[in-house]
């Protein structure tokens, strides 16, 4: 690496308007899909084709650059700064959801059950009692009609949750083991503590979908059972696909130092994955402790 | 990749033939293509004006269905918003901030293409949004308005999916972009050239870069949850199921309110670089600008839900709306003090850029004034949904935003192209579209405060004689912006040469590095670091 006392720019890349083209087709095809118009699938699987070919194509020719030493110390902390933003944002997506969860728990459903001033203007059906988890819906002719209906039981917290938390932390605890590992050159460490990274966020996914699976078909908790479903899901289903992606994006670098890749000075790439999959631990601690606990 | 090659070209002009705008890295060529994309879109988006104008020349319903008069309306906003005045902020962030702070070009230049090329694809999604309603079996068209609020919207037909891809789409773009422009400002300054030596337009696109990383995502997340009430069954927005229709609110204003900060800052950072060099003083009170964006930032982010105060919220909410909306009004007037300071004793000439600067200070402050009327709840609840707040913020958005657009365009044309633009034609332009402006807008003040409502295709017959001035001014208005096509295709083609620093080099103060290059700049600017003194 060099300072940067000479300006790098990257020639044109074709990428970029190949992945417009991409979400352009994804998205269109997901909107018809939706909708149940005829063809709509091939539509999407097209998009996810486009987007697959860019994301190799386009990770590709950045690593290519970064080996061939292209990359000063000034572009290094343009993707530093970069991903840190870019994980910023992705905290206000989830606090965007947080928050909707504390509105709806806190404050919606109180004034539905009657309570406070607003509550005592604005009450719509009388023999309704605000609880959490919402296991009764404020509407009962909703329920009648198919709309909605009723969870059984609530999820508990002791069970797969709590065995998925401790996954997700010692996958953390693995994953900064690991880096340890390669700021030693100690690449028998690296290895090791990636792989079992790896195969702590696959078992935390595998749980998570036996839970999705038994609260379907056992507990009748779906998206369509009230608010108490549609927060349950929308909260953890956001997470675990932030996991899936994450997931992904260790087995690339899994891929990258198995072909020896990184240095103990140079792994931005590394580092950008293990800052996500950090984001990624941290968000399952409040969903642990705010959707399944408390 | 041979790096070599790429080394090699990165020293001469640009590359040959369509390629070198489908798959750009610099920052001129991007900025070039965000500015034409948001000038093509501001005749999209004014064709829809002129449409709810036309309707609104006479009591009664003339042309369409009141859902199509409902759709344009929403049209109209989400192409003004995110299609012209967001993009063309950004074309002018890509063209100046490099130049600027000496940097090589934008921090991430891939990125940057990315950012600009979804902006089309958002348009496609948009343009079918409206498309697809006329096909049988697809219901009602959007009639939401851009606010989209439940449950209408989740009502509303298929178009309404492409209308929440459009604005996920829209998101991750100005996510992106944001992303890059603060971390240009941030890590591609060139040695010596410190924060508080960089040009006010660097100042005002960093802080809209942060609110846009706070406030996107929450949007899409929003929308996200619209998608799934309208298609999976869940109950986000449905107190049958133990939702809240009056969430969607929330979500949708703390992305809304900010993104009016989002519109304004970039042209605020404009006018602070214009009018020190027309009235040839340095800018006055150049650390009291920066805290005062950095106050409206803070406050921006938390007085979201004054455009909700009829909705039924508690009083100690409603009564901190109030107090915050009204604070912002100290931020804003102290701007416009340090505008006025500046021309203060200063030896002013009036070319077309300082026309548009002197009267946006007018013409916005005049928004702050209803602005103050709007946040004061008890007289919000008589001026909710009326004329009366089209009117307001049309004053605040398009001399806060749109003007400012303009008067950058006429400020940097000539260092764009190395040519003068027309100034007499400029001054033609600016009287007309100012004039026009304000003969379509302020009536409407009167007939919304006499009772008008918005977002309705049809009025009563009372307030037809003030409707048809607005419709007739607004035609003229539309069309004044064909002048500015032709000032700027007339300006690209030829004109007087400018020299590295037109209007008699009259920049002083903060003004950055961009008038120590040519006219026109080089395809790279700097190959390396330059030296700020």
């Amino acid at each position: 690496m060099t300072t940067h006392d000479q300006y790098f720019v990257p020639e044109g890349s074709k990428w970029p308007i190949i992945a417009s083209l991409g979400v352009l087709t994804l998205l269109a095809g997901v909107a018809l899909a939706i909708n149940h118009i005829q063809g709509a699938t091939l539509m999407i699987i097209l998009g996810f084709i486009i987007m697959g070919t860019l994301f190799f194509g386009w990770f590709g020719e950045v690593i290519g650059e970064s080996k061939a030493g292209d990359y000063n110390s000034q572009v290094d902390a343009s993707f530093r700064q970069g991903m840190m933003w870019f994980i910023g944002s992705e905290v206000f997506f989830f606090a965007c959801f947080f928050g909707s969860y504390y509105y709806l728990r806190e404050l919606t459903l109180p004034y539905l059950g009657g309570e406070g001033h607003l509550g005592k203007t604005h009450m719509l059906w009388e023999n309704f009692k605000s609880t959490w988890p919402l296991l009764n819906l404020p509407d009962p002719a909703a329920g009648i009609k198919g709309q909605y209906s009723e969870a059984r039981e609530a999820m508990a917290a002791w069970g797969i949750p709590a065995l998925n938390t401790a996954i997700l932390l010692s996958s953390g605890g693995t994953l900064t083991w690991a880096h340890w590992g390669l700021k030693k050159n100690n690449r028998r460490q690296l290895n090791i503590g990636l792989v079992l990274t790896v195969l702590l966020g696959v078992t935390f996914f595998l749980l998570q979908v036996k839970e999705y699976g038994h609260a379907y078909h056992e507990m009748n908790l779906t998206l369509h059972s009230g608010l108490y479903g549609s927060v349950f899901y929308l909260l953890t289903g956001f997470h675990g696909f932030h996991v899936v992606v994450g997931a992904i994006m260790l087995m690339a670098i899994l891929g990258r130092t198995l072909k020896g890749h990184f240095s103990e000075h140079d792994h931005f790439g590394f580092e950008a994955v293990a800052w996500y999959w950090h984001f990624v631990d941290v968000v399952w601690l409040g969903l642990f402790i705010f959707v399944y606990w408390l | 990749m041979s790096t070599d090659v790429a080394h090699e070209e990165h020293h001469h002009g640009p590359p040959k033939g369509i390629g070198r705008w489908l798959f750009s890295t610099n920052h001129k060529d991007i900025g070039t293509m965000y500015l034409t994309f948001a000038l093509t879109m501001l005749f999209v988006g004014g064709a829809s004006a002129m449409y709810i104008r036309a309707e609104l020349f006479m009591p009664g319903i003339q042309f369409m269905e009141p859902d199509f008069y409902n759709n344009m309306v929403t049209n109209h906003a989400l192409i003004m918003v995110f299609a012209v005045v967001m993009p063309a902020a950004a074309g002018l962030a890509n063209w100046m901030i490099p130049m600027m702070i000496g940097a090589p070009d934008m921090a991430l230049p891939r990125l940057n293409n990315l950012s600009f090329w979804l902006l089309p694809a958002a348009a496609v999604m948009l343009i079918l949004s409206t498309i697809v309603p006329f096909m049988p079996g697809t219901g009602t068209a959007v009639n939401t308005g851009w606010t989209l609020y439940p449950p209408l919207s989740i009502q509303a037909g298929m178009g309404m999916d492409f209308v929440i891809f459009t604005v996920h789409i829209l998101g991750v773009s100005s996510i992106l972009a944001s992303i890059n422009i603060v971390v240009t400002i941030l890590n591609m300054r060139a040695p010596g050239m410190t924060l508080f030596k960089m040009p006010m337009f660097c100042w005002a696109w960093l802080f809209t870069g942060l609110l846009l990383i706070i406030i996107a995502p929450v949007l899409a997340g929003g929308v996200t949850m619209l998608l799934f009430d309208r298609h999976f069954g869940t109950s986000f927005f449905d107190a049958a199921g133990g939702g809240d229709p009056v969430l969607f609110q929330h979500l949708f204003w703390f992305f809304g309110h900010p993104e009016v900060y989002v519109l304004l800052l970039p042209s605020i950072g404009v006018i602070a670089m214009i009018i020190p060099t027309f009235s040839r003083k340095p800018l006055f009170g150049y650390k009291s600008l920066v805290g005062g964006m950095a106050v409206l930032f803070t406050l921006g982010l938390v007085a979201w839900a004054h455009h909700q105060y009829t909705v039924g919220m508690a009083a100690g909410p409603t009564t901190w709306f109030m107090i915050i909306t009204i604070l912002i009004s100290i931020p804003v007037g102290l701007m416009l003090l340090n505008f006025m300071m500046t021309m203060w004793r200063g030896a002013m000439t009036f070319e077309t850029p300082m026309l548009f600067a002197v009267s946006i200070v007018l013409m916005f402050s005049f928004a702050g004034v209803t602005g103050i009327m709007l946040a004061v709840v008890p007289a919000d609840l008589e001026y909710h949904d009326s004329m009366f707040v089209v009117a307001h913020f049309h004053y605040a958005l398009i001399p806060g935003a749109l003007l400012g657009l303009f008067a950058a365009a006429f400020y940097w044309l000539p260092k764009w192209t190395g040519n003068m633009y027309d100034e007499r034609l400029g001054k033609i332009f600016f009287w007309w579209n100012v004039i026009a402006f304000n003969l379509t807008f302020f009536p409407q003040h009167f007939y919304g405060l006499a009772g008008m409502p918005r977002r309705i295709v049809d009025y009563n017959p009372a307030f037809a004689d003030l409707n048809m001035l607005s419709s007739i001014a607004a035609f003229a208005y539309g069309i004044s912006h064909l002048l500015f096509l032709y000032i700027v295709i007339k300006t690209v083609k030829g004109g007087v040469k400018a020299g590295n620093k037109p209007w008699e080099g009259a920049q002083v103060g903060t003004t950055g590095l961009e008038w120590d290059l040519s006219s026109p700049p080089p395809f790279h600017s700097y190959a390396t670091p330059p030296v700020v003194k």
